[in-house]
């Protein structure tokens, strides 16, 4: 089967090493990937743990189907902590080529933790695990650690998984990167890795993956190659995901400046057309993947010569149009500059758009900004502010790098107004006033801010429904989304690839059960992510984020009404509304008002030993109640 | 004897080639029955982002593995000019994979003796995966002609424009 049957812990103070083996029930239930990360996580901490104490594990977790020949998912893995950024469960997906090393050299799961008293990395070799001093790649990015570690252990074919100097300082937007390109780049995972010394990652592999049924299963995978050489991923073939600037900006949903505009007059000149024709050199694939779909975008002259990077449309997003950036040019600089620090993209622009915004209305000035004009529109500014950031330079750099919930706190005066999260995590490109499933799905995502925890902006932009409006009826929409993602996080797919099972979760199942040999059916694998939406919930819930108070939206989207001309003008998210939707939303999930788990649904979802959590929220409810009903 | 029109190899094309690895897989399926690109007799090496190209056994006349063997145990084909291992001779000294100048001879993993591309049969599977169509299972002399007519294609398409008339 599958699975390599073995879980890994490793204690990062020690070097000691212990592994424990793979039970199946707990496969099932929670499949690999997020599902049974998180689930590790849960079992292998304590609540309230600080995300940079020693004691808060980092685990990196493959899928069942990594390793293995499946397309855009047999080059997965997942990275599953406590979130800096939010304090609430963190979780992000990364593919490329180390996903499917790490599964050879036989883990299901690796759990870090306790911190080491020197930067190192781990070299796991196949059963052989070794902490490694890694004073001298200290600063260094993600590529050249990935470099110097295939040099001095000499294999070309060994993959690293590896944090920049953001992630050593610990910037709290920090990601951890793999073949230069791939990155664990959401909620701030780098940071964890640096808060214990743990600079990479680096792993070799050389046993068989093997499969329950191999002649089915390689029928199944010729099926999903063809498809994927037709229209489900024509999008990610051709122009990329920036074929998203011009679809929003049509839609009045393309967020410009900092969220103030929706529409962005630069547009033509960042689309997907404009960065294709003149500064995509050439599209390259992940391992097992013919899809190919990462668009590598390099600067042929002017000041940011050289500078490359592969080219999505959310980093390209959260640059340029959201700083009001205009300039390719500047725009793959910052995306380069964001791998090379090793931060997250999203993040990193909507921080700046942050400041700049401050900045605009007098709340910082020159004198806090290392001498950058930060006004909208200076690429300069926006590539210079990325640095300090991810440097942590200057007063600037090191306010901005702990995120812009924090940071705004720290500014203080009305600067929270011009923060763009949810739970502490940035916002995505759309603009959540006039797609508004999507800004009911990014409010109850867990991780926080995320257009990938329910894929919500997507009845939006297809026209399905209203999308200017919230009413009953989204609850369900965002909620299958949901578990059907959740599903896909933990099988590990690529979302890139999500058209291609023209059945859904029947199809999904099919591929796990002709994989691990475990009888799997299309309703028992909608259980399990509606199972893992429900565990992430308990976990922010025992750490005290995940009630209704957590699952908010961003000031500007609740009272600034969309300022431009056209069919957007004037639109916002009323608080009466948003509250449909949140009460639609929990009564769909079977939650409290409050938005907790019931324990009729957790006992439904076999969650019975988790009861605990939800028991100590909902008992003063109660007692409240029989009070009233006393007097 | 087997003549240069019928002496296919598979031949890879930096320009399609997406580095995915594809190849390694169905290579290691179509032998080895598992997923294990360590176990694949054809590798995808990329340099950067935009060198990437899948290696082979390229089939050398007079081949240099099959000289530099002192056990006698690579003998070429002269049916298909695939480099044929004894594996009861072989002894994994590694001096023909010291000779191949492509690392398309390579010692295998569990049985310790040389293994190369054998063609699948005259059916190669990685060829047949191969998403980019970036494989191509041919022969030099065509690999040649390809290479001609672009060029000329080229050069004259250039030269179209610089004498074209106005």
């Amino acid at each position: 089967m599958s699975y390599a049957g073995k879980i890994l812990h490793l204690d990062l103070a020690t070097g000691n090493t212990t592994t424990e083996p793979l039970k199946e029930d707990l496969a099932k239930k929670y499949i690999g990937g997020i599902g049974l990360g998180m689930r590790l996580f849960l079992d292998n901490s304590k609540a309230g743990v600080d995300p940079f104490d020693p004691k808060n594990p980092i685990i990196f977790a493959t899928g069942p189907l990594s390793g293995t020949m499946a397309p855009s998912a047999g080059n997965s893995y997942a990275v599953v902590s406590k979130s800096p950024l939010t304090g609430g469960i963190a979780e992000s997906k990364a593919h490329g080529f180390f996903g499917s090393e790490l599964k050879r050299a036989g883990y299901d799961a690796v759990i870090f933790t306790g911190k080491s008293e020197k930067l190192v990395y781990v070299w796991i070799d196949d059963d052989s695990v070794q902490l490694m001093d890694a004073e001298h790649l200290k600063g260094k990015s993600p590529n050249e650690t990935e470099q110097i570690i295939r040099e001095e252990l000499g294999d070309f074919y060994i993959r690293v998984s590896a944090i920049g100097e953001a992630g050593e300082k610990l910037v709290r937007i920090a990601s951890i990167i793999n073949d230069e390109f791939r990155a664990i780049g959401r909620t701030g995972m780098g940071a964890v890795m640096g808060s214990k010394n743990l600079k990479a990652v680096a792993v070799r592999g050389t046993n068989d993956v093997n499969v329950a049924d191999l002649e089915e299963f390689t029928e199944f995978i010729r099926m999903i190659h063809e498809r994927m050489k037709g229209p489900a991923t024509r999008k990610y073939r051709t122009l990329g995901t920036p074929e998203n600037v011009l679809v929003l900006n049509a839609l009045a949903a393309l967020p410009t400046r900092n969220f103030n505009q929706v529409t962005f007059e630069g547009a033509e000149k960042v689309s997907g057309e404009y960065l294709n024709e003149r500064y995509i050199k050439k599209i390259i694939g992940c391992a097992t993947c013919g899809m190919r779909c990462d668009h590598i975008g390099v600067v042929p002259e002017g000041p940011y010569k050289g500078a490359t990077a592969r080219v999505e449309f959310e980093c390209l997003w959260a640059v340029g149009p959201n700083c009001g950036v205009d300039r390719l040019d500047a725009i793959i600089e910052a995306i380069y500059q964001c791998d090379h620090y090793g931060m997250d993209g999203i993040s990193a622009g909507v921080i700046v758009s942050f400041a700049m915004d401050c900045y605009e209305n007098g709340i910082i000035n020159k004198k806090d900004t290392e001498g950058l004009d930060l006004r909208f529109g200076n690429a300069e500014a926006m590539v210079g502010t990325i640095k300090l950031m991810g440097s942590r330079k200057g007063w600037l750099g090191d306010v901005l790098a702990e995120g812009s919930m924090r940071a705004a706190e720290k500014i203080g005066k009305d600067a929270v107004k011009y923060a763009n999260h949810i739970k502490g995590l940035e916002l995505p490109g759309y603009d959540l006033r006039t797609l508004k499933t999507a800004a009911l799905g990014f409010s109850v995502s867990y991780r926080g801010a995320c257009h990938l925890r329910s894929g919500a902006y997507s009845p939006d932009v297809k026209g399905k429904v209203d999308r200017f409006k919230i009413e009953k009826g989204r609850g369900k929409i965002v909620k299958n989304g949901e578990d059907l993602y959740d599903v896909v996080d933990s099988l590990i797919l690529c979302k890139f690839s999500r058209g291609v099972f023209y059945e859904g979760l029947d199809e999904m199942a099919k591929y796990y059960t002709l994989a691990t040999g475990i009888p799997m059916t299309t309703e028992e694998l909608g259980q399990a992510g509606e199972r893992i939406n429900n565990l992430a919930r308990l976990i922010n819930i025992r750490e005290g984020k995940g009630t209704r108070e957590y699952d908010t939206l961003p000031p500007k989207i609740m009272s600034v009404p969309v300022p431009d001309e056209g069919i957007a003008k004037g639109a916002i998210v009323t608080q009466k509304e948003f509250d449909i939707g949140l009460d639609d939303y929990y009564e769909v999930r079977g939650w409290t008002k409050e938005g907790i788990p019931t324990v009729e649904k957790l006992k439904e979802l076999g969650l019975n030993d988790l009861v605990s959590i939800v028991k100590k929220k909902t008992k003063p409810k109660t007692s409240k109640k029989k009070a009233k009903g006393g007097k | 004897m087997v003549t240069i029109h019928e002496k296919k190899f598979v031949s890879g094309d930096p320009d399609k080639c997406v580095g995915c690895c594809v190849c390694e897989y169905a290579c290691s399926l179509e032998h080895e029955k598992t997923f294990n690109p360590t176990k694949s007799r054809i590798r995808a090496v990329r340099l950067n982002p935009f060198v990437n190209l899948a290696v082979a056994c390229r089939l050398c006349e007079d081949a240099p593995c099959v000289a530099a063997c002192p056990r006698d145990a690579l003998e070429q084909s002269e049916e298909t000019g695939i480099i044929l291992v004894d594996e009861d001779k072989c002894n994994g000294c590694g001096w023909c994979i010291e000779a191949c100048d492509y690392g398309a001879i390579q010692l295998h993993p569990e049985t310790k003796v040389v293994y190369v591309c054998d063609l699948c049969d005259g059916n190669p599977k990685c060829v047949e995966w191969c998403p980019e169509e970036a494989l191509d299972f041919t022969t030099k002399d065509v690999v040649a002609q390809k290479a001609r007519v672009t060029a000329v294609k080229k050069l004259l398409q250039e030269a179209k424009k610089t004498v074209s008339p106005q």
